[in-house]
């Protein structure tokens, strides 16, 4: 019986240290563009949130899936939020995760969105996967 | 004084392995359905420009002019040229050897005060342009990276015909 429970708990110790809990943001509909510079950052950002862009141009952020135009009153709700907090939205870090294959030119709509002065989000960063082309 | 015995001396206790078993196995069900390979992924910190602010202000806040990359995309989204100011590039290859010698050139600091600007398509797929911001940003070497150019931003789009 103990080399059974102890290759059992060898292998819960394994799951465990390689289980990543923070994958909850990743969808699997958005395939990021490969760079071989991508390493995971050393610390953590502040007040993140993350937008991710479809090949098609749809934004998914909050479990709904929106036009780019559309995300603009749940942006400007998560800027009200962060102000009842007593915090800048410039302090807030927004991750765009885009499809390799998205135009260009929507996520730098995207982004201008962000910007804008009812919302005012400073931060942001462009996320790729780790690879090579 | 008399003697207290113990009447289960001798007796063996038996350890009720079953629960504990059963827990275990739960636990490694879970984690063995739960588990996902993910590759890793990585940051690019970019400055966009800022809304109500004039051209006269932002030459007035930047000291040096940016290298302005110019990624044009064909009918497809697909790159279909890749300049720097007038001079057409090859590819990214030789857009990253122009920019670390620009780099070089500044000086010590030179990664913190050279600036390049991306003006691409709408159009552009996205990958393209992850492409060029991996050429300018930085190179692995071995298994350090090191750093270029840290000051990257957008021009506005431009829109087919526009």
């Amino acid at each position: 019986m103990t080399p059974m429970i102890d290759m059992t708990f060898q292998l819960i110790a394994f799951f465990m240290v390689l289980m990543n809990f923070g994958e909850g943001e990743q969808d699997e509909r958005i395939r990021l563009p490969l760079s071989q510079l991508a390493k995971p950052p050393d610390a953590a950002n502040t007040w993140p949130m993350t937008l991710q862009l479809t090949k098609v141009g749809t934004v998914l952020f909050g479990g709904e899936e929106m036009p780019v135009a559309g995300i603009r009153p749940f942006l400007v709700r998560e800027a009200q939020v962060l102000k009842r907090m007593e915090r800048d939205p410039k302090e807030a870090t927004v991750i765009i995760r885009a499809d390799a294959e998205a135009k260009t030119g929507e996520v730098q709509e995207l982004i201008g969105i962000c910007q804008s002065r009812e919302i005012g989000f400073e931060k942001f960063i462009l996320r790729a996967k780790q690879g090579q082309n | 004084m008399p003697k207290i015995k113990s009447t289960t001396e001798g007796e063996k206790i038996e350890l009720q392995m079953t629960p504990m078993i059963d827990v275990v196995f739960q636990l490694l069900i879970f984690f063995i359905l739960s588990f996902k390979i993910t590759t890793p992924e990585g940051d690019f910190n970019i400055k966009m420009m800022p809304l109500g602010k004039s051209l006269q202000t932002l030459a007035d806040e930047i000291p040096a002019p940016p290298l302005t990359v110019r990624l044009e995309a064909g009918s497809d989204g697909q790159l279909a040229s890749l300049s720097m100011g007038d001079r057409k590039l090859k590819g990214f290859d030789e857009l990253h050897n122009i920019v670390l010698s620009r780099v070089g050139d500044a000086g010590p600091s030179g990664a913190e005060e050279v600036e390049v600007e991306l003006d691409c398509d709408y159009d552009l797929k996205y990958e393209f342009v992850v492409e060029a911001i991996t050429a300018v940003s930085g190179r692995v070497q071995g298994n350090a990276i090191l750093p270029l150019v840290q000051k990257i931003k957008f021009a506005s789009p431009r829109k087919a015909g526009g």
